[in-house]
C-alpha cells in the first residue's frame, strides 16, 4: 500500500545534507591550512612577519594589491 | 561513503578555485598591471630615495602575480568547496549547481564586495606605510565581520521561511545584513591615505580592475564547481532516493 506513494518530485533534485560529523575533520584541518595560503598570499612581512626580510612580500607584491589586500 | 564525497568536492573545489584563478590572472594581468605600472610610476616620480629591488618588475607583474592569484584562487576554491558541502541540502531545495553558483555570489559580496566598499583596494604609492598594521588588521576584521553577517543573515532566513515563506524571509534576512553592515561601516574608523595629487582616473581604473578580478574568479568558480559537483552527487541522490523507497515500502 504505502509502495504506492512515490517520493516527492523535489527529492530527485535535493541532495541530502552531508553530515555535520563526517564534513568536520576535512573542514577543520583543510580550512585552516587554506587560510595559512591566503595569509601567505595576504598578509605574510606585511603587517605581521612569520619570515625574516621582505623576499615573500616582495614577489606577491601586484598580487596583494590587485586583490585588495593592504600591501605596504 | 560521506567521507569520500567530502574528499571528491573538496578536491574539486581547489581545481575549480586554480581554473578561476588562471581567468581571473587574465584579468589581472590585462586590466590590472597597467593601472599598477601607471601608480609606480607616480611614486618614482614623488620619492627621492631609491630602493634596492629585490623582485624585478617583470617577475613582479608575472610570476609573482601568478603565484598570488593562483594561490588565492585554489584556497578560497577549497573552503568555499567546504562550504558548499554543508550549505548543500540546508539552505533551501537547490541542486549542486544552484548551490554552487549561490554560494559564490555569497562569497564575492561577503568575502570581497562588503569589505571592499569599506575599505577598497589601493595601487601603490597609496596608504601610508607607517599605518599597514592598523590597516591590514581593519581590513581583515571587516571580511571577517561581513563573512559572519552573512552566516548569521542565511540561518535568519532559514528561521524565518517557514513563517514568512522563502521570498518574504529572504527579502527580510538581506535587509537585517544590510543594516548590519551599515552598522559595522559607522563604527569601524575611515582610513584616506591617497596623496593629494593622485590621478582619480587611475584609482577609479585600479578599483573597477581589482573589482573585475573578483567578479571572473567568483563567476568562473561557481559555474566550474556547479558542473564538477553536480557529476559527483547524482549518485548519491539515487541511493537516497532509494532508501526513501525502501523505507516507505516497509
Amino acid at each position: 500500500m504505502a509502495q504506492t506513494i512515490a517520493p516527492p518530485a523535489t527529492g530527485a533534485v535535493t541532495p541530502a545534507p552531508l553530515p555535520l560529523k563526517a564534513l568536520a575533520p576535512w573542514a577543520l584541518f583543510f580550512g585552516v591550512l587554506m587560510l595559512v595560503l591566503l595569509y601567505f598570499i595576504g598578509a605574510e612581512q606585511g603587517a605581521t612577519s612569520l619570515l625574516s626580510g621582505t623576499d615573500v612580500h616582495e614577489w606577491v607584491h601586484d598580487g596583494r594589491h590587485l586583490l585588495g589586500f593592504p600591501c605596504h | 561513503m560521506n567521507s569520500v564525497t567530502i574528499r571528491a568536492l573538496l578536491v574539486r573545489g581547489m581545481l575549480a578555485g586554480l581554473a578561476a584563478g588562471v581567468l581571473a590572472l587574465v584579468v589581472a594581468f590585462l586590466l590590472g598591471e597597467p593601472q599598477v605600472d601607471a601608480a609606480i610610476a607616480f611614486e618614482e616620480a614623488h620619492s627621492h630615495e631609491h630602493e634596492m629591488e629585490v623582485v624585478s618588475r617583470g617577475l613582479q607583474s608575472t610570476a609573482g602575480l601568478a603565484t598570488g592569484v593562483l594561490v588565492y584562487g585554489v584556497a578560497l576554491g577549497g573552503i568555499a568547496a567546504l562550504a558548499f558541502c554543508f550549505a548543500l541540502g540546508r539552505i533551501g531545495r537547490f541542486g549542486a549547481r544552484a548551490t554552487a553558483v549561490l554560494l559564490s555570489g555569497a562569497a564575492l559580496l561577503a568575502v570581497y564586495l562588503v569589505p571592499f566598499l569599506k575599505y577598497p583596494a589601493n595601487p601603490p604609492s597609496v596608504g601610508d606605510p607607517d599605518t599597514i598594521g592598523t590597516r591590514t588588521t581593519l581590513y581583515f576584521l571587516m571580511m571577517l565581520l561581513s563573512v559572519l553577517l552573512a552566516v548569521a543573515a542565511t540561518i535568519l532566513g532559514r528561521r524565518l521561511a517557514p513563517k514568512l515563506g522563502n521570498w518574504n524571509a529572504t527579502v527580510a534576512a538581506a535587509a537585517a545584513f544590510v543594516v548590519a553592515v551599515g552598522l559595522a561601516y559607522a563604527f569601524l574608523p575611515a582610513v584616506n591615505e591617497v596623496p593629494a595629487d593622485f590621478s582619480a582616473t587611475l584609482l577609479w581604473q585600479f578599483r573597477l580592475s581589482a573589482i573585475a578580478i573578483q567578479l571572473v574568479l567568483w563567476t568562473a568558480f561557481g559555474l566550474v564547481f556547479g558542473h564538477l559537483a553536480e557529476r559527483v552527487l547524482p549518485a548519491r541522490q539515487e541511493a537516497a532516493a532509494t532508501e526513501r523507497a525502501a523505507a516507505a515500502a516497509s
